[in-house]
């Protein structure tokens, strides 16, 4: 039996330790708060919500030992990062015009259906691209682990070892939110996904994004740039089929159903939910079996409660 | 004139517990899309409007409603603008100069406290209030002595919430940083952009000049102060980031110009540069009519008009088109930009004042130093 659970932001609203009761888990659990980078391991505020024991599995600090001893992986490393980095930047130049077209289109008042002929091809086009430069992600993703096979590299595989000893203690692995790239690429590094046997995993924010299939950045109102969702990486796949939105109500005008019908049929099939301070989802074995105060992102542009199947 | 004021008055001479009404009823001045009513109730030989926008008549008369102690007067003022004023009232011959007592919206600055108009349209960005939730800094003080200008100098030191020495920050250096404390909310401004991930947590240096009209005036010796003697202390005693593209030193009026002048005269150390309502005075032939506190001004601004050199790479200036200063600051911008430096330049409806200063701060900071909120999802 797997477990997963997607939460939404814990530091106002803590929703962990309802859940676990709800669903029957008990520690000890192993948590990766790798997210909050120099901060990691700081678990006081969530050792107060854990009925047992937390162990924190140091993914930042272990991949900053890495990097300090390995300075020909750091490298390579480096050059990975820094070429989708690169990739990520070429990306958004096509993305500005594509979604300009699309938004423009949106506006356009001509034959009803020449417009949405053109509507739909504009869609088409957005949702091709996206989905090129995913694939374009885990073909560089792939091609680096060809290379370097990392989890099997020397010092990692010393770090893996030891994760696998601590994970193996623990019937829960807790996936904290903070830096979304810094964390999955972490969560990377050490091939924790690969590593799961039957332990439940309890992600919240960007530890629920870095579990998905696809990581998602979004603002509608950043203070700087235009504030257009776009595809940054591949998640783990741990949970298919939706794209978590940590924040939503803060990040997203949810009001606005011209915005929201659009994030919705950009990223069809896979359903965008809202995560908000005490929102979660559980599935077991892969069926949703508890919701609590998500909300689906419509193609007509409403929110319509989530409800387990 | 405002349309609730005009019904008012549209039936002959209001009573007094028909004004008595009107007033508890309302918040002044009046605002709405063409511009703003202000009013005054109260006895008096001449009420006059004084504010400082320029443009208009500094001073202009409210009309009194005959048979009442009732006054009004009505300037078209465009949406969103915001201004500072007073009411002149003249009683047996003497001027009382006051804020408005129908209106409890003040701001303050050095040289006291105005009442402020909020035309149609302008919000106060909740990002500048105070006590919204977000983690706070602290603020320690540092105390040094400055050989360059000849005393001890105490700089207030903003640490970011949960600050760790293991890290390391960018760091924005403030002219007249007690200044926008006090009256530009600087501490709740940063908490508040920090906890939105619209700025990194960084370090901020506070300086407050002994005579600023001399020390902020293109004087070498403060430039000296910031670059050889504050800067390496800072980088002593805290994490800082060793990078000048990561350093920037940010004021306003005078301080816009002593900012500009410290990278100026030391380029390259200082990469971003956030100045506000500048006093860039400057003459192209002849004297300048700003009187003699300019003189150092623009005198520096001369020297600095024949040869900018590139002093930062990146420079956010904002100005009020309330303001004589606009005609200067709109000047600076392409020779900033012929020199290869990155500019954005803001004009807002605004004045000479604190408040418009604490709200470009969003917009400047996040330009110059983005923050981390399209990668992190607590």
């Amino acid at each position: 039996m797997t477990i997963r659970a997607m939460l939404g932001p814990q530091r106002d609203t803590p929703s962990l330790a309802p859940l676990l009761e709800r669903i029957g888990l008990a520690g000890p659990a192993c948590a990766v708060t790798a997210g909050w980078q120099e901060r990691e391991g700081e678990l006081q505020d969530l050792d107060q919500h854990m009925p047992g024991k937390t162990i924190d599995l140091e993914l930042y600090r272990r991949a900053e030992d890495v990097f300090a001893r390995d300075p020909v992986f750091h490298e390579a490393y480096r050059e990975r990062q820094q070429r989708l980095r690169e990739m990520q930047r070429l990306y958004r130049r096509r993305l500005d015009h594509t979604m300009a077209a699309v938004r423009e289109l949106e506006l356009e008042t001509g034959s009803a259906d020449l417009v949405q002929n053109e509507r739909r091809a504009a869609m088409r086009a957005l949702r091709t691209l996206d989905r090129q430069h995913l694939r374009r992600i885990r073909g560089l993703l792939d091609s680096f682990n060809a290379r370097l096979d990392p989890v099997n590299h020397g010092i990692i595989a010393e770090h893996r070892r030891e994760i696998a000893g601590q994970l193996g203690g623990c019937p829960i692995l807790l996936i904290a939110g903070g830096h979304v790239e810094i964390l999955l690429n972490r969560l990377r590094l050490f091939g924790v996904a690969e590593l799961l046997e039957e332990q439940a995993i309890i992600a919240w924010s960007a530890g629920a994004m870095a579990i998905a299939d696809q990581v998602v950045l979004f603002h509608d109102d950043p203070a700087q740039g235009s504030g257009i969702a776009e595809v940054a990486d591949a998640g783990l796949g741990l949970v298919h089929g939706v794209v978590p939105l940590p924040h939503a109500s803060h990040r997203l005008r949810l009001g606005d159903e011209r915005r929201v019908a659009l994030f919705s049929r950009r990223f069809l099939p896979a359903r965008c939910l809202t995560l908000d301070p005490g929102a979660s989802l559980v599935w077991r074995d892969g069926q949703m079996i508890s919701v609590n105060s998500v909300f689906n992102m419509t193609r007509r542009g409403r929110l319509r409660p989530v409800t387990p199947v | 004139m405002n349309r609730d004021l005009r019904e008012l008055l549209e039936d002959g001479t209001p009573t007094a517990e028909a004004i008595d009404n009107f007033i508890a009823e309302r918040a002044f001045p009046l605002a709405d899309a063409r511009g703003v009513t202000f009013i005054y109730r109260g006895e008096a030989e001449t009420v006059l409007l004084r504010h400082w926008v320029y443009g208009l008549p500094s001073s202009q008369a409210l009309e009194r409603v005959p048979d009442t102690d009732l006054w009004y007067r009505f300037i078209e003022l465009p949406p969103r603008s915001r201004i500072e004023y007073k009411f002149d009232v003249v009683s047996d011959e003497q001027n009382h100069w006051i804020t408005d007592p129908l209106n409890p919206l003040t701001a303050e600055d050095p040289f006291g406290r105005n009442s402020v108009c909020r035309a149609f349209g302008y919000e106060r960005p909740v990002w500048t209030l105070p006590e919204t939730g977000s983690r706070p800094g602290v603020i320690e003080a540092l105390n040094l002595h400055s050989r360059h200008l000849e005393g001890p100098r105490e700089v207030l030191c903003y640490l970011p919430a949960r600050f760790r020495r293991s890290r390391r920050y960018p760091l924005l250096v403030v002219h007249d940083g007690a200044d926008f404390l006090r009256f530009a909310d600087l501490r709740a401004v940063l908490d508040n952009l920090i906890e939105r991930l619209e700025i990194p947590p960084m370090i901020v240096a506070m300086t407050q000049a002994g005579d600023r009209l001399q020390e902020y005036a293109g004087d070498a010796r403060h430039a000296g102060f910031i670059a050889e003697e504050l800067l390496p202390t800072l980088q002593r005693k805290l994490p800082l980031e060793d990078n000048p593209s990561r350093r920037a030193l940010m004021g306003a009026s005078f301080g816009a110009v002593a900012s500009l002048a410290t990278a100026w005269l030391y380029p390259g150390v200082f990469d971003r540069l956030l100045l506000l309502s500048g006093s860039f005075a400057f003459s192209d032939i002849g004297p300048h009519r700003r009187g003699p506190a300019f003189d150092p001004v623009v005198e520096f601004m001369n020297r600095f008009r024949m040869r900018p050199g590139r002093p930062a790479r990146r420079v956010y200036l904002a100005c009020g088109i309330y303001e004589s200063l606009i005609y200067e600051n709109r000047s600076i911008v392409p020779l900033l930009q012929d020199n290869d430096i990155q500019v954005r330049f803001h004009e807002v409806r605004d004045g000479h004042n604190w408040e418009n200063w604490r709200d470009r701060l969003r917009d400047g900071l996040s330009w110059l130093f983005p923050g981390p909120l399209w990668m992190i999802y607590e």
